[in-house]
């Protein structure tokens, strides 16, 4: 993707990425955490046959299939960096895969919590597209795999705070504005009374890093596919236009001071030897801020956010081609961000 | 004391965190201590548990010693136990012998406990015929309540249509 593609994604000053994912279940088989491997496996080949084998399943070609328990641990690291799969499905404990698009937009995940879980992940505000995908590749599954489905509780997942429409629709935000003054926290708790969650940057269980928030539903029974993409489009712009709002303001109230935090941030990305994951991702946000607000003429958003996925241990170790110690991380990490920010790369 | 996490070492730490504005107080052993500073803490309570504090009795019966008997998914083998104990459930059809004991779950859950969104194209036509049919019932006895006798033969024969159609076609 260059930058003319990047300036037509719809909010991506604010919005990182919008996904949505649907939890399916096969009827006649326990749920993952109840089931024998080799009903593992016979899910698993069910899928499998459906997406590349049977004689219409020629989308089948735009896909990859992943076996976990045959993947080196790094390389299923890199997967749940690039949030195409989740971190409890990297254990390697199960028989499960992934079969990920080409375009990385799609995966599939199979014996995660429930039999089948399919996402798509756009970048910016396109939650529409993400579901549309979704819901295209999930109706053309169902006709051959038969998911679990009953008229009052929708479809059936493992856990019922899925099951109904079993969709999760998200939007990661970049929210350094709300977050530097401390609005944040209040738009938080007004979210959570109106059924939507915020998380951190890598869903459940984590902490917000380089102030990156996702939005979710919660509620997943009793409304509608349509209402639920409507409802977390409707809160993450507003959100967003609070979140540039705010940008503008703090710009006008002390330019000085807002150029000197991301020129500050610039300075240690281009100069530091010794660089952490979280300390980058705090620097990053920054920079990005600026990029957005204009003031790092050689930096897009483009550069900015494969610099977020390449900060990353697993992609830093493929990077290097060798595992290395956490040191040897933050060394290479320095090193990297010097040759991408470094004052001669950005003439 | 020992370790509230892992439950095997000596607590020699006093773990304080704030989650959401709250301050959470655990004690720990060293290794987990070290381990709860990069993870955000997750307290040891199951959703089913949780939740059943606002099933029928209120959670009263809570852990449900003999008092109904023991209700079981014929095709998994779960119990309802076992459901509050794990909040999740065996299998699609714990969905269905369970449905009495889930359903204030599911509202307290979702606010609803009835799906209103995408159904499989194989299910669509039976479950939309179904709900005319309830609806046209439901119209019929209120025509009947009402003294609209017309109204509600028309509704009658459009139920009877209905109804035979589902059987002549083989459904």
């Amino acid at each position: 993707m260059n930058q003319k593609d990047m300036q037509q994604i719809p909010e991506l000053d604010v919005a990182i990425s919008s996904r949505v994912r649907f939890a399916r279940n096969l009827e006649s088989y326990p749920f993952s955490t109840r089931m024998t491997r080799a009903q593992g496996a016979e899910i698993l080949n069910k899928v499998k046959k459906a997406m590349f084998s049977d004689k219409d399943a020629g989308f089948g070609k735009e896909f990859t299939y992943f076996e976990m328990n045959s993947m080196k641990p790094l390389d299923r690291q890199l997967l749940v960096e690039k949030h195409l799969i989740s971190p409890e499905f990297a254990d390697g404990k199960a028989e499960r895969a992934a079969i990920i698009s080409k375009d990385e937009r799609v995966s599939i995940l199979v014996n995660e919590e429930d039999h089948l879980r399919l996402q798509c992940i756009y970048p910016g505000m396109q939650l529409t597209e993400a579901w549309k995908r979704c819901d295209e590749l999930d109706s053309r599954l169902d006709e051959k795999l038969g998911f679990a489905f009953d008229k009052y509780s929708g479809y059936l997942t493992c856990c019922p705070t899925n099951s109904g429409t079993g969709i999760r629709a998200s939007v990661m935000l970049h929210l350094p504005a709300l977050a530097m003054t401390g609005y944040i926290k209040s738009i938080l708790e007004t979210c959570s009374k109106v059924g939507v969650a915020v998380r951190g940057a890598y869903g459940e269980n984590s902490e917000a890093s380089g102030n990156m928030f996702q939005i979710s539903n919660q509620v997943t029974l009793g409304q509608t596919e349509e209402e639920i993409i409507a409802g977390i489009s409707n809160i993450t712009s507003q959100i967003s236009r609070q979140e540039r709002m705010l940008r503008d303001e703090l710009y006008k109230q002390n330019p000085n001071r807002f150029e000197d935090r991301v020129y500050r941030s610039l300075g240690l990305l281009q100069n530091a030897r010794i660089m952490s994951s979280e300390e980058s991702q705090k620097l990053l946000s920054d920079v990005r801020l600026g990029v957005i607000m204009g003031m790092i003429p050689g930096v897009d958003l483009k550069k900015i956010s494969d610099l977020m996925l390449m900060i990353q241990p697993a992609y830093l170790q493929k990077l290097a081609g060798a595992e290395l110690r956490p040191e040897e991380r933050d060394q290479r990490r320095a090193d990297m961000l010097r040759k991408n920010l470094g004052v001669g790369s950005l003439q | 004391m020992i370790c509230q996490q892992c439950h095997m070492r000596e607590a020699n730490v006093h773990y304080t965190q704030i989650i959401n504005g709250n301050k959470v107080e655990m004690y720990l052993c060293s290794q987990c201590a070290e381990e709860k500073g990069k993870l955000t803490f997750s307290p040891q309570l199951s959703l089913g548990s949780l939740l059943w504090g606002f099933g029928p009795g209120g959670g009263a019966d809570y852990p449900g010693i003999g008092k109904q008997p023991v209700l079981r998914c014929d095709m998994c083998g779960m119990s309802f136990d076992d459901f509050r104990r794990l909040g999740k459930l065996g299998c699609p059809n714990c969905y269905r012998v369970f449905r009495d004991n889930l359903e204030p779950i599911l509202r307290r859950l979702h606010g609803s406990a009835e799906h209103t969104g995408k159904m499989p194209a194989r299910m669509a036509d039976e479950i939309k015929t179904s709900n005319e049919l309830k609806r046209l019932k439901a119209e019929l006895a209120s025509a009947v309540e009402n003294e609209q006798y017309e109204k509600a033969a028309e509704l009658r024969d459009r139920i009877r249509e209905i109804e035979n159609s589902g059987k002549s076609g083989g459904v």
